[in-house]
């Protein structure tokens, strides 16, 4: 019985440590590329996706890929556009994906409890594949990072620019999209649908307050996510309350305190503050 | 076409852009010799971003020949941007955006450089050397979305001299700089043009300010080209006021020349 306990409450310490990495590094990029709503709109493709496989009796995993695989063709390309104004179309999408949910939610036979748990997520009970498809993407996004580095910050900085000094700004920001899609469905049994965009947003919004250069946005982000991660996880089994909750409550705290504490308004500047470190 | 395309570094042959049911640019043809300093002016609306834009094959071209550099735009656009430096007219920055001053103009070297590349030493001293010239070094540590809209053009120069370009196109490069700013950088412009045997084309309002090595007007007016010649012969009150639908006046000052406009009245 101990040891039982033992071997699923480790799953869920690696299961906090990969959905923080790779959901905060995927943040960061949405975030700098002010595409947060193209998150918003995944997520709840990805929570539409998948209840409606629950009810079709299709793996809810490929229907979540399926229904982000669609949302990123249609908002993808509109985003590009340079005139693109996101609220009206996102805000359509977005309930229109939410409101697909509850319609397939209210169609399921008898218990609910497995399309609920991908609502709030239950990271304590997941199982060694979906640990495995966790790592893959969060690994995915590490190489993406560390291989094209200079390139992505181009493509952060302004898509013109970099398409004008020959760099295949397309192919990033599309991959960038595709990652994001990747991670949130890997991620969303055990964070919850409806739970995973703050996930996203908060790391890469904290530390956006705390550095200025792009490596350290990247490293403390995955702190911070890492971070609330671990720290929800330990707080929902000590109280035996909503993991996902409990993680998002962290995060946003941690949001809250790093926008007080931030260099860029002035407290606790010097502790942040760049010298010679380029 | 009759130009010998050899001494050519930009021929444009009756190139149309078109956004939409707008054309922004009809027939343009133009030739730009190798080691010229050319001056576009011109209404807002003319349709100089977009020339600018076509020579890189950043907007969609509808018809027309574009040869940069001796080579077709259609066949090597790679070639193309990885020698000329371009700097937007206006690029809204996030000021969040996390990075420095110095990864801004190291962008200038990943033209040259493969994916994966690592920064070599001579890449790093090529960027400090751009950072100097403009005289932005003291900056080079500083976060780029903080900097003043002057400080940012300065920045985007040092970029497309770092990226060490053999075409170089400005679009309004004056505009937010401070007075000396503007001296500064029409002399840098004459001193990087007679010693990197450069090709610069560069968009202006204001045609007090020309470099001392602009040796080429070109007027475009409604998506067109309507005149392409010397200074003497464009800056000339009647083709200045044609040009603008508003009486131009020219005043004599040494070698150069104020051009106001003189109010309808
Ligand atoms: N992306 C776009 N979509 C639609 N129309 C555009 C686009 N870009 C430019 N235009 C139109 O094309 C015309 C030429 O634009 P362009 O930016 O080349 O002018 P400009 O000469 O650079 O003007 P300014 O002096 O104001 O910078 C304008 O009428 C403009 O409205
Ligand atoms: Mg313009």
């Amino acid at each position: 019985m101990q040891l039982l306990e033992y071997s699923f409450l480790r799953y869920a310490f690696w299961g906090s440590i990969l959905a923080g990495i790779g959901c905060s590094l995927v943040g960061v990029l949405v975030v700098t590329l002010q595409i947060p709503f193209l998150g918003v709109a995944i997520s709840h493709a990805a929570f539409a996706g998948a209840i409606c496989g629950i009810v079709l009796g299709i793996n809810p995993l490929w229907m979540a890929y399926l229904f982000c695989a669609i949302v990123t063709f249609i908002i993808g390309p509109l985003a590009d556009k340079a005139n693109f104004r996101p609220e009206i179309s996102v805000g359509i999408l977005f309930s229109l994906m939410l409101g697909l949910a509850f319609l397939f939610l209210a169609n399921i036979p008898g218990a609910k409890t497995e399309a609920l748990s991908l609502m709030w997520g239950s990271i304590l009970t997941i199982n060694r594949t979906q640990l495995l498809i966790m790592a893959i993407t969060s690994l995915l996004v590490l190489l993406f990072l560390v291989f094209l580095f200079k390139q992505i910050k181009v493509v952060l900085f302004n898509r013109q620019v970099a398409n004008s000094l020959g760099i295949p700004e397309r192919f990033i920001y599309y991959t960038i999209i595709i990652l994001c899609s990747l991670v949130i469905t890997a991620n969303m049994s055990s964070i919850g649908g409806l739970l995973i965009f703050s996930l996203l947003i908060n790391p890469a919004a904290s530390a956006l307050q705390l550095c200025y250069t792009f490596s350290r946005v990247c490293i403390v982000a995955v702190v911070i996510g890492v971070g609330s991660c671990l720290l929800g996880l330990l707080l929902s089994y000590h109280w035996n309350l909503p993991t996902g909750a409990m993680i998002i409550l962290v995060s946003s705290i941690i949001f809250m305190l790093s926008l007080i504490f931030s260099p860029k308004k002035g407290f606790l500047k010097k502790i942040f503050l760049l010298k010679e470190s380029i | 076409m009759n130009y010998s395309t050899s001494e050519a570094v930009i021929v444009l042959d009756s190139v149309n852009v078109e956004y939409g049911y707008h054309q922004a640019l009809h027939q343009v043809s133009l030739c730009v010799l190798a080691n010229s300093c050319v001056t576009i002016a011109g209404p807002n609306g003319a349709g100089k971003t977009t020339l600018l834009a076509s020579i890189l094959g950043l907007c969609q071209i509808r018809t027309g020949l574009v040869k940069v550099l001796g080579r077709d735009l259609r066949d090597s656009p790679k070639f193309i941007r990885k020698h000329t430096g371009y700097v937007p007219q206006n690029v809204g920055i996030d000021p969040q955006i996390p990075l420095l001053v110095w990864d801004v103009i190291s962008f200038g070297r990943l033209a040259h450089s493969s994916l994966f590349h690592n920064f070599s030493k001579k890449d790093k001293e090529t960027i400090e050397e751009a950072a100097e010239l403009v005289g932005i070094r003291h900056l080079l540590n500083r976060p780029f979305g903080y900097l003043s809209a002057g400080e940012q053009r300065k920045v985007a120069l040092a970029r497309v001299l770092a990226q060490q370009p053999k075409l170089l196109l400005l679009d309004e490069p004056l505009a937010n700089l401070d007075l000396p700013a503007q001296a500064m950088l029409l002399e840098l412009i004459d001193k990087i043009k007679s010693e990197k045997e450069l090709t610069i084309l560069l968009v202006s309002h204001d045609l007090t300010l020309l470099p001392k090595s602009c040796n080429q007007i070109v007027l475009m007016k409604k998506g067109r080209v309507i005149l392409s010649a010397s200074k003497e012969v464009a800056l000339r009150e009647d083709v200045l006021s044609n040009l603008y639908d508003c009486p131009v006046k020219v005043v004599p000052y040494k070698q150069r020349g104020a051009i106001f406009v003189e109010g309808k009245s």
